[in-house]
C-alpha cells in the first residue's frame, strides 16, 4: 500500500525544472547582463512550467465550473495522457506531437462516458447540489485509485521517460530545451483555440449558460445532461493533452497524478473558481512563482505553492480574477 | 412493547461489547504475534475512522486532514521518545494534534464544502513538504528513529485510545452539544438562531477529533520504529479513514469501526499477494459504496434485515 500510493513528488525534478539552463552555461560578460539572462531564465522558465499548468487548470476549472465534479482524479487522465504518449512513442514511433490527436479522444471518451454513466447517476439521486458535490468528489477518490493502478498494472510502478527535442536552443543567451519551448507553445494553443471554441460556437454558448445556471439553461433548451457530459470529456481531453505535452519533457509515473492534481487546484483557486480566462492566467502566475523559488532555495517550490493556496484560501477564496 | 424490548436490547448489546472487549485485551495471552499486530492496525484505522467520523459525520464537514494530525502524532514520538515514558508521548502527541487543530480549525472553519476540502488536504501536503525540506536543508537527513515498544505494550495503548474514544463520542453524541453538531450539518445558519456557539462548537470538536489521532500517532510511531515525512504524513492517511467510515456508515457510532476491521483485514489479506489489486478493489468498493449504499454497509443491512423481517414500512 505504501509503495503503491507513494507520491512520487517533483519537489526533487522541479529544482531541475532549468534543465542545463543554468546561468553558468552562459558567459557573461558585464554583470547587468548577467542579471539580465537570469532574469530571463527564470521568467521564461515560469512560463514554461506555467503553461502545462494553465493547460491541466483549465480542464479542471471546466469540470469543477461546469459539471461541479471537483475531480480529484484530474491529475490520472493526465497521467493516462503521458503514459498513452509514451507508448505510441517507443512502441509505435508515432511522434508524440502527433499522438495529441490519438490520446485527446481516447481520454475525452473516458471522462464523457463516466459523466453519462456515474456522475449523472449521481446528479439524479442527490438531494442538493451541495450534496452531490461532496458526493462526486468522493467518487473521484475511488476513480483515482481505479485508474493509478490500472496504469500500474499496465504499465509498471517504474519511472519513465523518453528524448524527443531534446536539443538545446538559445534565447536571447538564456538556453532550453527545444521540447519544453515547444511544449509551451502547445499549451498556449490549445489554451486559444479552446477559448475561441467557447466564445464563439453555439456549443460553447451551451457551456457558458450551463456554467451560470444549469437548471434554466436546461429550461432553455439546452440538452443538460449532454452538454455537461462534454465538459466533463473536454476537461478530461484537456488534462490528456496535458499529460501528453508533460511527458515530452518531464519523467513521468503512474503515481504522479495526484501531485499534479493538487497544483491545478491551486491554479483554479488562485484564478477564482469556475473562472476558465482566471485558470489560465494562474496557471503562468503559479508557474512563475515556481521558477523564482526553485531559482532562490530549489526544495521549497512546492512547499511555496502551498502557503500561496493556503493564504489565498483564508484572504480572498475568489481568486486573483474573482469578484 | 417497546420500554422492555429497547432495555434488553440495550443489555445485549452492552454484553456484547464487553465481550468483544474482553476477548480483544486478551489477545496478546492466546494469539500469535501476526494476529497481535494485525489486531493493532485494525484498532489504528478504527481509532482514525471514528474520530475523522466524530467531526465529519455530523456536520458533513469533510476533513482530509487526518494525515496532518496523525503525522503531528508520529513526530512529537520520535522527538520525545528517548526522554519521556510511553504513556506521556502519547498523551503530548495528543496535546501537539490538538493544538494544531485548534489553529487550523480557527482559520478554516470559515471556510465551507469544497474550500475547506481543499485546505485540510492542502494543510497535509504542506506539512509533508516542509518538513522534508528541513530535513534536507537543515538536518541533512531525512528520518528519524523512534525507540521500539513491545507488541503488545502498542497494542494495549491502541485499546485503550479507541476505548477512551468511543467513550467520548458517546457521550458527546448524547449530549445537546450532539444534537448541536447534528443541526450544524442540517442547517447552519438555523443553527446559529437557534442559539449553537456554530464556530466554537466546529473547533473544539475539530480539535477534539484531531486529539485521538494524535494520539493514535504516537502511539503506532513506536512500533514503525524508523519514521520520514513521506510515511508519516503519508495522504492515504487522510482518505482510508473517509472510505472506511461512508464503507461502514457515517452516523452510527459503529458504522466507522465496522468499516476499519473489514478493509484493514482485507489490506492485510490483499497487500502481500496482489499489491496493484488490492488499491484497484478499494478504488471500485469506494464507487460503488457512494452510488448504490448512501448510509454504508449499517444501512444496507438494515434496510435488508427490514426486508427479510417482512416489514411494510422499510424505509428507502
Amino acid at each position: 500500500m505504501r509503495e503503491a500510493c507513494s507520491l512520487d513528488l517533483r519537489g526533487e525534478d522541479a529544482a531541475h525544472t532549468k534543465g542545463f539552463s543554468s546561468p553558468g552555461a552562459t558567459t557573461p560578460v558585464v554583470m547587468g547582463s548577467y542579471m539580465m539572462v537570469t532574469i530571463l531564465d527564470v521568467v521564461i522558465s515560469g512560463l514554461l512550467l506555467g503553461g502545462i499548468y494553465a493547460v491541466t487548470a483549465v480542464g479542471l476549472s471546466l469540470q469543477y465550473g461546469v459539471a461541479r465534479v471537483l475531480n480529484i482524479a484530474h491529475g490520472e487522465f493526465i497521467m493516462l495522457g503521458a503514459f498513452i504518449t509514451y507508448s505510441l512513442y517507443t512502441r509505435l514511433g508515432i511522434n508524440p506531437l502527433i499522438s495529441f490527436a490519438i490520446c485527446g479522444p481516447v481520454v475525452f471518451a473516458v471522462g464523457f462516458v463516466l459523466y453519462r454513466t456515474l456522475f449523472t447517476r449521481l446528479r439524479t439521486s442527490s438531494p442538493t447540489a451541495g450534496a452531490f458535490e461532496g458526493n462526486s468528489m468522493l467518487a473521484c477518490f475511488g476513480l483515482l485509485f481505479i485508474i493509478q493502478n490500472v496504469a500500474i498494472l499496465i504499465w509498471g510502478a517504474d519511472i519513465k521517460g523518453y528524448t524527443y527535442l531534446a536539443f538545446p536552443v538559445d534565447l536571447w543567451g538564456a538556453r532550453f530545451a527545444a521540447n519544453r519551448l515547444v511544449t509551451l507553445g502547445f499549451a498556449l494553443a490549445i489554451c486559444l483555440v479552446f477559448y475561441l471554441f467557447l466564445a464563439n460556437t453555439r456549443l460553447g454558448k451551451a457551456i457558458r449558460a450551463a456554467a451560470q445556471d444549469p437548471d434554466t439553461a436546461g429550461l432553455m433548451g439546452v440538452r443538460i445532461n449532454q452538454v455537461l457530459a462534454l465538459c466533463f470529456g473536454f476537461g478530461a481531453l484537456m488534462a490528456g493533452l496535458g499529460g501528453a505535452l508533460i511527458s515530452i519533457s518531464y519523467k513521468i509515473q503512474p503515481t504522479m497524478g495526484l501531485e499534479y492534481t493538487m497544483i491545478a487546484l491551486i491554479v483554479i483557486v488562485l484564478g477564482g473558481l469556475g473562472s476558465i480566462p482566471g485558470s489560465f492566467v494562474g496557471g503562468l502566475v503559479l508557474g512563475l512563482v515556481g521558477s523564482i523559488v526553485t531559482h532562490i532555495e530549489p526544495g521549497l517550490s512546492l512547499v511555496a505553492y502551498y502557503v500561496i493556496f493556503m493564504l489565498l484560501l483564508l484572504i480572498k477564496p475568489t481568486g486573483i480574477l474573482g469578484k | 412493547m417497546g420500554m422492555k424490548k429497547t432495555t434488553s436490547k440495550r443489555m445485549f448489546t452492552f454484553g456484547l461489547v464487553l465481550l468483544i472487549l474482553v476477548l480483544a485485551a486478551c489477545a496478546p495471552l492466546y494469539a500469535p504475534v501476526y494476529t497481535v499486530i494485525l489486531l493493532t492496525s485494525i484498532l489504528m484505522y478504527m481509532t482514525i475512522a471514528v474520530s475523522w467520523a466524530l467531526f465529519s459525520g455530523p456536520t458533513g464537514y469533510i476533513s482530509l486532514a487526518s494525515a496532518a494530525f496523525f503525522g503531528a502524532g508520529i513526530y512529537t514520538s520520535a522527538m520525545l521518545g528517548k526522554a519521556l515514558p510511553l504513556p506521556l508521548v502519547i498523551v503530548v502527541g495528543a496535546l501537539a494534534s490538538f493544538c494544531l487543530a485548534l489553529l487550523v480549525g480557527a482559520l478554516t472553519l470559515r471556510l465551507k464544502g469544497i474550500y475547506f476540502v481543499m485546505f485540510t488536504f492542502g494543510l497535509v501536503e504542506l506539512l509533508l513538504h516542509f518538513i522534508l525540506w528541513w530535513e534536507v536543508t537543515i538536518c541533512g537527513t531525512t528520518g528519524r528513529v523512534v525507540p521500539p515498544a513491545g507488541n503488545a505494550t502498542v497494542f494495549y495503548a491502541m485499546l485503550i485510545i479507541l476505548v477512551i474514544l468511543v467513550l467520548t463520542v458517546f457521550i458527546i453524541r448524547r449530549s445537546r452539544y450532539g444534537l448541536a453538531l447534528f443541526s450544524i450539518g442540517e442547517n447552519e445558519e438555523a443553527a446559529a438562531h437557534a442559539g449553537v456557539y456554530v464556530t466554537v462548537l466546529k473547533i473544539i470538536i475539530f480539535a477534539v477529533s484531531a486529539l485521538f489521532m494524535g494520539a493514535a500517532g504516537a502511539a503506532m510511531a513506536t512500533r514503525w520504529t524508523y519514521i520520514d515525512p513521506r510515511i508519516a504524513f503519508n495522504p492515504l492517511i487522510s482518505f482510508m479513514p473517509v472510505l472506511m467510515a461512508i464503507f461502514g456508515g457515517i452516523r452510527p457510532l459503529y458504522g466507522p469501526i465496522i468499516g476499519a476491521a473489514i478493509f484493514t483485514y482485507l489490506e492485510e489479506f490483499l497487500i502481500t499477494r496482489f499489491p496493484y489489486y488490492y488499491m484497484l478493489i478499494f478504488g471500485i468498493i469506494m464507487v460503488v459504496a457512494i452510488l448504490y449504499m448512501p448510509d454504508g454497509l449499517v444501512g444496507l443491512i438494515q434496510r435488508l434485515w427490514k426486508g427479510i423481517s417482512g416489514r411494510k414500512h422499510a424505509d428507502t
